[in-house]
Order: structure tokens, then sequence, then C-alpha cells
């Protein structure tokens, strides 16, 4: 962050620039007026904390004296040995959390996709009572995950709802297959709604006279959700799947509430993290944060290279890259559709 | 799937003008058969069940008495509102919760979208340089687990006095907000053409202008999802609260729910528990249905005005 | 433009100092090592505690006190319900030696913790007047000899039994070992009406309740987790015997598979339904079991005993529950504080909480009182489990402690390790936990 406020003071501040860049730098003047509320919001609340859960990191948790019984005042320094020993001592236990917030993200992310996709093009139809259909999607959504926690908990117990529909009694909230499976699909039925909302969005943005021209060219109902709906929402789709699966990897209450904590088969990283300082060593739980945050950084990187460097705003700079190719034939119509029908239709 | 693919021919087209250009006749569309309008509907159905059937069992656990909360039966018989009578006894405070709630999540929800727009017009519109980085940099402060951050968010509110006001709780709801506020944004005003905004500015609007009313309405669906995910999250924090707040007056209904209890310190107070859950989700039910119209509609009704 | 950048470095400077400022641990603003400190200011205070069993019982206390005290007004702070939310909310206000809490309820596990880290005070032990509590109540409050609460509450475990099953298969008394609780249970089982009928249960998930039932076992068998000098002993004879016993029943069926996921309340529904024989279980379940509602399938067919034992001369060891009444070492006015807290754990106040809620009192003439053995029956009972109970283990790191417990006996219960195996990896964990 404090790079991204350096380049941009850099920017602001160079009056000698060539002429090509002038407008860049008054721009570059008048985005710097309009990030800067933002970005001092983000740095107060999530910056400085990240930079003292950075600094918490390299100090362990204070000794007990045998001599008085007394926790010692100070935090003893051990510069990387909180990191070294997430992957030693406690090494099985740091892996296979991994493993299971890895699970839980691809476990819970795609079947949220095709399902919220679903859901958005369902409320995107001109049906009776629409508005009732979307709300009734949403409420999932809407419900505090505390309470929505609880009533999984319930249908899931051994004498639950889930139980009474089942010919054997499956111990969902034991350690084990069935605790995953009973995380994920809570998962699912919350948070679908939540890319369907995006999701839903996104497909306004089309206008029908693509849909038309994709009409005339004989492309069947099929043909036209892969060939023109799925890339013109892609966009919308990309951030709505990029925010999912950082709130996925960061997966904590769900698990906690339903299952509950150190349960070996549905222990996340961020469960570790609250575990650790719940134990007071929070030197230790801020280490895991740290590598949780560099982990999510690594996906979420790969993740835009490959499906979003246009929603990045690279392209404003640089040429196209391979994904941008790729969707430029797509992009093409659209803009050809989108002025040539000027004033954008919508869809009712 | 295949039943949700007709959109653009069960759909009523309507179209609309906007001021910088023609405006061409509104054209409706004829349905195309009624076996594809079965399909949506068997689809409708099968999502709507999937929604509803655990909000049901919510609303069937809420009414049943106490003393058959164990009960599977699919009707609460006999029905009984204890719960509710429960839940809003004055003692709970959660009235007054319900309010805090409402302050919050609608304060949190103005800044945000406030801050959002005028980030996400800056990243769509303006040429600057370290972008990306910029974009990359207010997504990874969405990286970071809300477990690890709460320690030392308390020490700098405790450290300015905060405890206790609803700057404590808005400031971080604001701050998780906004990243994908300001994503979304951004990839939403990208997608307007810029012809338009280009047009009005031809035709003597200042920039200012010419997105206040070119592009806002425009993008009228995407800003009242943004506002409606914003003010969802925000109305549903617990760990913030909970760590911010230790005087009723200021707490949100999360926190009243949390301090819900039973006969004892060992059960969970299931009945209220889901009547809260009712009560809590029903001015998000209104909100939905108030701005639903505008999540799909927007943009004609914006261009209309 | 270039300005409000600086001024935003600026900002995150001075935060940063802040947060430093912060980190650098201050001295503890109240010694605790010179022995009790001085209680000395008067003033307005807050009493920070979860719910006492529904209702506005600790308001109408504290409505009391404020009636005769306009100057040292104190102000109920109401925690969460859950225990969870509850630890974090006490324990962010220790992290902050923040001053908003005053006087306190703690859970009897959290003594040692909060006294090692120096929150809380070292209380006047002699000017508490605490010779009319149970002497068991008192060791919860106590760390390496030094008093730091007043015992509110308390609880522990009882048998509960089907009065009825076991009048029809010919048994008379409840019974008093683990041997006697099988054959009763092989006697209902050959009845009709006992046929589908789980004979124990406990609470099993892995949870605080586990290292209850777990701990009771192993003490029960003649073992203990710790030794005098506070060093682990679970890798011994005694706890291999106390584990098999509940390993074995689940192996039988005695205990029914799904009471690997029983809390208490799961267990309570279960007794309730009339799906368990026997179950180990806090007194709260009495007043609900007997309840005519309709609630309840076994109200009036069933009693409650002491826990069995291994042998008939040694009954079961309960573990013990319960809430203490402890001083932030961050609060102001800890004069105030302490006459609060002797009054609201008072004889007098615990009688209405017991009263009206049932909650469990400290003081042991109440377990006598005629007016209270009528409504609760149980009370005998509970004052002998009591008498007969080997607390949880006093130790600041009692987290780790219990997690480790957990860990091994869940895996054994859950048949993924042996109990020769996870004995010993209860063992190995607990001495780098207390070395």
């Amino acid at each position: 962050m404090t790079a991204v406020v350096h380049g941009k003071t850099r920017s602001a501040g160079t009056p000698a620039r060539p002429p090509v860049r002038q407008s860049w730098h008054n721009e570059g003047r008048l985005a710097l007026t309009l990030l800067a509320p933002g970005v001092l919001v983000m740095v107060v609340v999530i910056v400085l904390p990240i930079l003292e859960t950075i600094r918490q990191s390299l100090f362990g948790a204070p000794g007990l004296d045998p001599a008085t019984g007394f926790v010692n005042e100070t935090e003893p320094f051990v510069a990387l040995a909180n990191y070294t020993d997430i992957f030693s001592s406690t090494g099985e236990r740091f892996w296979r959390a991994l493993g299971n917030t890895s699970f839980f993200a691809v476990a819970t992310v795609v079947p949220e996709t095709i399902i919220g996709v679903g859901m958005a093009l369902i409320m995107n139809q001109a049906l009776r009572a629409r508005a009732l259909v979307r709300v009734a999607i949403l409420i999932p959504w809407a419900i505090p995950t505390a309470l929505s926690g609880v009533l999984w908990g319930w249908i899931f117990s051994a004498n639950g709802v889930a139980n009474a529909f089942l010919p054997t009694q499956v111990l969902w909230t034991s350690d084990g297959f069935a605790a995953q499976l009973a995380v994920i699909m809570a998962d699912t039925w919350k948070t679908a709604p939540f890319l369907a909302l995006l999701v839903l969005a996104g497909l306004q943005t089309i206008p029908v006279e693509v849909y038309e021209a994709a009409r005339v060219d004989g492309a069947g109902p099929w043909r036209r959700f892969i060939g023109v709906t799925l890339p013109l929402v892609r966009p919308a789709l990309v951030v709505a799947i990029l925010f999912r699966m950082l709130d996925a990897l960061r997966m904590f209450d769900l698990p906690y509430v339903l299952i509950g904590p150190r349960k070996s088969s549905v222990e996340t990283i961020s469960m570790l993290a609250q575990d650790e300082a719940a134990a007071l060593r929070y030197g230790s739980a801020a280490a895991y944060a740290i590598i949780l945050f560099l982990y999510i950084f690594l996906i979420a990187f790969v993740f835009v290279r490959m499906f979003g460097a246009d929603v990045l705003g690279a392209r404003d700079r640089v040429g196209p890259t391979r994904a941008e190719r790729r969707a430029a034939k797509a992009n093409a119509r659209f803009i050809a559709a989108a002025s040539a029908a000027s004033p954008k239709e919508t869809l009712r | 799937m295949s039943a949700t693919l007709t959109t653009p021919t069960t759909e009523t087209t309507r179209r609309s003008n906007q001021r910088a250009s023609a405006v061409p006749p509104p054209t409706k569309r004829k349905r195309n058969g009624r076996e594809r309008h079965t399909y949506i509907y068997v689809g409708v159905a099968v999502v709507i069940v999937y929604c509803l059937a655990p909000v049901y069992w919510m609303a069937a656990s809420s009414l049943r008495r106490t003393s058959d909360i164990f009960s599977l039966s699919p009707l609460p018989i006999p029905a009984s509102f204890e719960s509710f009578l429960a839940i809003f006894d004055p003692s709970q405070g959660f009235l007054r919760s319900l309010l805090n709630s409402f302050i919050i999540a609608s304060s949190v929800t103005v800044l945000a979208l406030v801050v959002a727009v005028t980030a996400g017009y800056a990243l769509a519109r303006l040429q600057f340089r370290g972008k990306p980085l910029f974009m990359i940099a207010v997504v990874a402060t969405s990286m970071f687990p809300t477990v690890a951050l709460i320690v030392p968010m308390l020490k700098i509110f405790s450290a300015v006095g905060w405890i206790n006001t609803y700057q404590a709780l808005i400031l971080p709801s604001l701050s998780f907000a906004l990243p994908l506020a300001i994503w979304n944004l951004t990839t939403f005003f990208r997608q307007m053409p810029n012809d338009l905004e280009q047009a009005a500015m031809v035709d003597g609007c200042t920039r200012g202008q010419a997105f206040r009313r070119v592009i806002l309405p425009l993008a009228t669906p995407g800003i009242f999802t943004t506002a409606i995910i914003t003010f969802v999250s925000a109305w549903n924090e617990f760990l913030i609260p909970l760590t911010m707040t230790n005087r009723p007056d200021v707490q949100p209904a999360t926190i009243v729910i949390s301090r819900f209890s039973g006969v004892s310190q060992f059960d969970t107070p299931f009945g209220s528990q889901m009547a809260a859950a009712m009560i809590v989700t029903l001015p998000l039910i209104l909100m939905v249905l108030l701005f639903q119209r505008r999540i799909v509609s927007g943009l004609a009704a914006g261009a209309l005005k | 433009m270039l300005k409000r950048g600086l001024s935003a470095v600026a900002t995150l400077g001075v935060a940063a100092l802040i947060l430093t400022g912060c980190a650098a641990s201050a001295p503890a603003a109240s010694g605790g090592d010179s022995g009790a400190p001085a209680f000395t200011d008067r003033g307005p205070i807050t009493l920070a505690i979860g719910k006492i069993s529904g209702g506005n019982a600790a308001q109408t206390a504290v409505d009391a006190w404020n009636k005769d005290h306009a100057d040292e007004q104190v102000t109920l702070v109401e925690l969460s319900a859950k225990s969870d939310a509850q630890r974090q909310q006490l324990f962010q206000n220790a992290q902050t030696k923040s001053d908003a809490y005053t006087v306190m309820a703690l859970d009897g596990t959290l003594i040692a913790q909060f006294a090692a880290n120096r929150w809380i005070e070292q209380l006047p032990k002699d000017d508490l007047g605490l010779d009319d509590r149970l002497p068991a109540t008192v060791k919860t409050v106590t760390y390496r000899d030094n008093v730091y609460g007043v015992p509110l509450s308390t609880d522990a475990a009882m048998l509960y039994y089907r009065t009825d099953l076991l009048k029809a298969a010919g048994i008379t008394e409840a019974p008093k070992t683990f041997a006697e609780l099988s054959a009763a249970c092989t006697a209902v089982k050959a009845l009709p009406e006992g046929a589908g009928i789980s004979c124990y249960a406990g609470q099993f998930d892995k949870y605080e309740g586990l290292t209850c039932n777990v701990s009771e076992i192993i003490n029960t068998a003649g073992g203990s987790l710790l030794d005098d000098k506070g060093r682990p002993t679970v890798d011994t004879p005694e706890a291999r015997k106390g584990l098999t016993q509940l390993v074995s029943m689940f192996k039988d069926g005695e205990i029914p598979a799904e009471a690997i996921t029983y809390n208490e309340e799961a267990g309570r529904q279960a007794f309730l339904a009339g799906k368990l024989l026997f179950h180990r279980q806090w007194a709260y379940q009495y007043v609900s079991a007997s309840a005519s509602d309709g609630s309840s399938q076994v109200a009036g067919k069933f009693a409650v005993a002491p826990l069995p034992g291994f042998s008939a001369d040694k009954g079961g060891a309960s573990v013990l529950g319960g809430k203490n009444l402890v001083i932030s070492a961050f609060g102001k006015n800890k004069a105030t504080a302490l006459d609060f807290a002797k009054f609201f754990g008072s004889a007098e106040n615990q009688e209405v909480f017991l009263a009206g809620a049932g909650v469990a009192p400290t003081v042991a003439a109440l377990y006598d009182d005629p007016k209270m053995l009528e409504k609760y029956p149980y009370l005998p009972t509970l004052k002998q489990s009591i008498l007969t109970a080997v607390p949880r283990p006093a130790v600041a790191n009692y987290d780790d402690v219990t997690a480790a417990i957990q860990d091994s006996a869940y895996a054994a219960l859950s048949g993924t390790e042996g109990v020769d195996a996870a004995l010993k990896t209860m063992q190995g964990k607990l001495e780098g936990l207390l070395k």
C-alpha cells in the first residue's frame, strides 16, 4: 500500500513530463484526490493492524516464572521462530489445515459459482412475482452467519432434520468427511446468493442487441450462453468469484460454529490462528495470519492474471494480455452492439 | 440450466433513451413457447425450495413452544409466539439494538458508496500510473484473516478512546466493505461505453456532470447491488461490535442476540435465536424488496428520469 | 496534493506510534506479587457477567445494592451467553488494560490464567468470609495458595437414571459401579419396555465437556491428570483403566455411537426423549426432565445418584463447574469492588439465585435448607458430588492443557487411536506444556 501511495505522490509531484504524458499527469492528480478517502480509511483500519501483526509475529508468548507463578511481563523477541515452528513442531497440523483451507475454497466456490450463475439467470427473468423470487433467493445470504451456523448445526445434529430424511444416522458434526460435507452444503447454501447478486448486476450491462445478433447468427440457447452471456458477464463474474475465494480461503465461523474447533477434517488456517490467539499466543497467531495472507495473495494473483487482467485496469496502459485477447472477440461484439444500440437497452 | 438460457426470448425488451443519443421506439417481443416457460418455472421452483427449506425450518422452530423445541414435526403445532415475546422483552434491549444496527449499517453503506463511486470512477476512467498495483493493494486488504486484525484494531481504537462509539463500529465495517465495492463499481464503470460520456462532454457537460448524468444512472444496478451487499455485511457484523463495545446503548442486534440465554448456561435458546434470526433478517428482506427493481431495471429507470 | 499525501503518511506515523506505545508493555497497574493489594478507592463500578440462568436475577441484586450505595453505583455489563464470545470479551478487556469491567464473573478454569497474567487482584482471604462455603469451591478460586475470587456458584455431575425401568427389571438401587451399571442395563434391555434403549452417555464431543468426562473417569479409576506437584500423570494403569472403560462402552454400544457428538444439550434431548437409561449430566437437567408440560418423556420416572465408581466403596469423582467473582487489576474503585463482590456472592444472594433459577450455591448451608430441598430434591446428591469432586487443573495455560486432553481422548473414543497410544501422546503433550 505504501508503495502505491509513494508511486502516486511521485506521479502527481513530477511536473517535468513530456506533453504526451501531460493528461496523465492531470488525471493522476484527480485520481489521487478521488482515491484518497478510501486509501485513508483502509490504511488506518486495515494496514496499520497488518503492520502491527507483522511486528507481533516476531515476538513469542511471555513465559511463566516458575518461582512466582506469574506470567512474565515482556514478550521475548524470537525473530522468525514463530514461522519456523509452524513448519516444524506443528507441521502436520498446519499442512492439514492448509489442505482443508484449499479444499474448502474449491469445494465451495465451484458449486457456488454454478448455482449462483443459475440463480442470477433466473432472477433476470421476467416472471410473475419475480420480486418474491429475488427475495427468496437472497434470504439465505441475509441471515447472520452466527445464526445460520446455529440453524445448520440444529439441522445436522444426530437427531436433526437432515437425518430424518436419510435412511441411516449420519454423525455430521463428528470429525470426518460428513463434517466436511456439512460445511460445504451450509456454505454453498449461504453464499451462492451473494454470487448471484453480483452476476445479476453484471447481466444488466449486456445490451439485448448482442443476443439479437447471436440469434440472427442462428445460435441456440447454450451457444448464446457460452458465446455471449458468459464472456460479457465475465468481468462481474471474475470479481464475484475473486471475492468469494478470498472469503472462502479465510473461512472460519461456519466450521467453528457448525462442527467445532480443533477437528482435523475441517480445521482451516483461520481457525488455527484463532486457536492460537485464544491461547494468548498472539505471535504465533500473527504468523499463521501472515502465512495465510501470503497464500491467499498468491492464489488471487494467479487468478487475476489468468482471468481478470482487464478487470485490473492493466489494459489502459499495456498491450492486451493473453486473457484479454481471448476476450477481445466478445468485447468487440459488445462494443459494436453497444455503440450501435446506444442508447443502451435493458432487459426487463 | 437450459431452462434459464432463454433470457432474451422471454424478456419483454424495453428500450429507453439516453440524453446523449437518439430515441428508438420501444419494441415488444413475443414469448416463444409454453414449453420453455414450464422449464423456467420448474427451475425457479427448485431454486426456491433449495433456498427456503432451511428458512422454513427456522420459521417453524421460532414458532414452537420452548417445551417442544426438539420436535421434528413439520408444522409447529401448537404454535406459540413465546420466543418472539421473549426477545422483545424490554430488558433485552432488542429494539434499541435494531436501531443501532440500522444506524451503523446505513452509515457504512452511504460512506462506502461515496468512497467507492469516486474511487471506482478514478480507476475506470482516469489514466494514471500504478493502477493495477493499486487495485491489487485494495483487494489485498481483504486477504487478511479478520481474527488477526481484531486485537491490533482494538489497541488503536482504545488508544484514541473510541470504545463504545459508533465510529469504532462503522470504520471497520467500512474498510471490510470497500475492496469489493471499489472493484465491483470499477468493473461496472469500465463497462459503460466511453462514447456516452464523451458525447455528453461535447454537449458542454463538465467531466463531473457527464459522470453524474450519464454514467451514474447507467450504473444503478451496480450501485444498488453494492449497496445491498455492503448493508447486509455491515448489518451482520459480529466480531467487531463484540470487541469494540460493552455498553448496550451502542450495541447492534447481533451482539444482543448472542446474549440470549436459555434456562442454564448449557442450553442454546434455540427458539429465541431463530425468532431473532427472523426479525433481524426482515429489514434486509424489505430493503431487497424495495431496491430490487433498481438492481435489475435501474438502467431504464435512471434514464427515463 | 503532495501535502495530502504527506498528511496521510503523517497519520500513519502517528498511529504507528500509538501502536508501539501500546505494544511496549507498561508496568502492571498494580502488582500482585507483594501480597494482597490495598483496596482503597470508592466510587462507581461495573459488574461484567453473563446472564444468570435467564431472567433478571443479576440486575435485581445490583438494584438492591444501588439503593443503599448512592455514591458507589454498580452498572451491570451483560456479557455474551456463548462461552467463547464471553471469553473473548474478557481477554480483550484485559489485553487493553481497560477499566470497563471492575468485578467480573469468571469460570473456575479461567482463574489460574487470569491470576498468572496479573489481570485480576489477589483478594484478602480472611476478609472474604468464605468459612461457610463448600471447601472444594474455595479451591477453584485459589491459584498458588492465594485466593482470587468469591465463589458465586458451583456445579457438579450426577448420574441420572430411569427409576421406572430399573424397577421393572427388579433393581431397587442406583448402580454404584460401572459393572453394576452394565448389569442393570443388560437386565433392562431384556425387558420389552427397555428394547432399543441406550445404556449410558455423557458429553463426548470435542470440547470442554469431553475434558470434564475424561478427567472424571480417570480420577474415578484412581488416577489423576496431574500429581500434587503439578506434573502430568496420565500414562498410568489407573488412567488407562478409566479411559478404557469409556472406549469399551463405545465399542460395545453401551454408549450409543451418536454420543460422540453429544454436548450437554444433545444428551439432555436424548435423556428427556427416553433414549438413555443412565446419563452423566450437570444439575440443570433435573428441573427440565421433571417438567410435566409434555417436553419430557421421563418426568417422574428418573432420579439422581452420585457418579458410579469402579469399586463399591469408592464412588465416582466429579469435576466442578461454576462462576466466581473476581476484581479486575485495571478497574477503578477497588474498595467498592471488594465490598460489592462480597455482597453479590453472599449467602443471601445465592439463596435468591438458587430459589429463582436453580443456580447451585457455594454456601454449604443452603444444601440443607428444607425449603430448597422441597424445590430441588437433588440437592443432597449434588452436595455429595461436590464434596468428593476433583477440580480441573488450575494452570496458567489451561487452554493448551484441555486441548491436549481433548485431542487424545477424542481420538481414543472415536477409535482412531488405541487407548495406550492416546494416553502416551497426551502425557507427552502435557509434559511439554507443564515443564
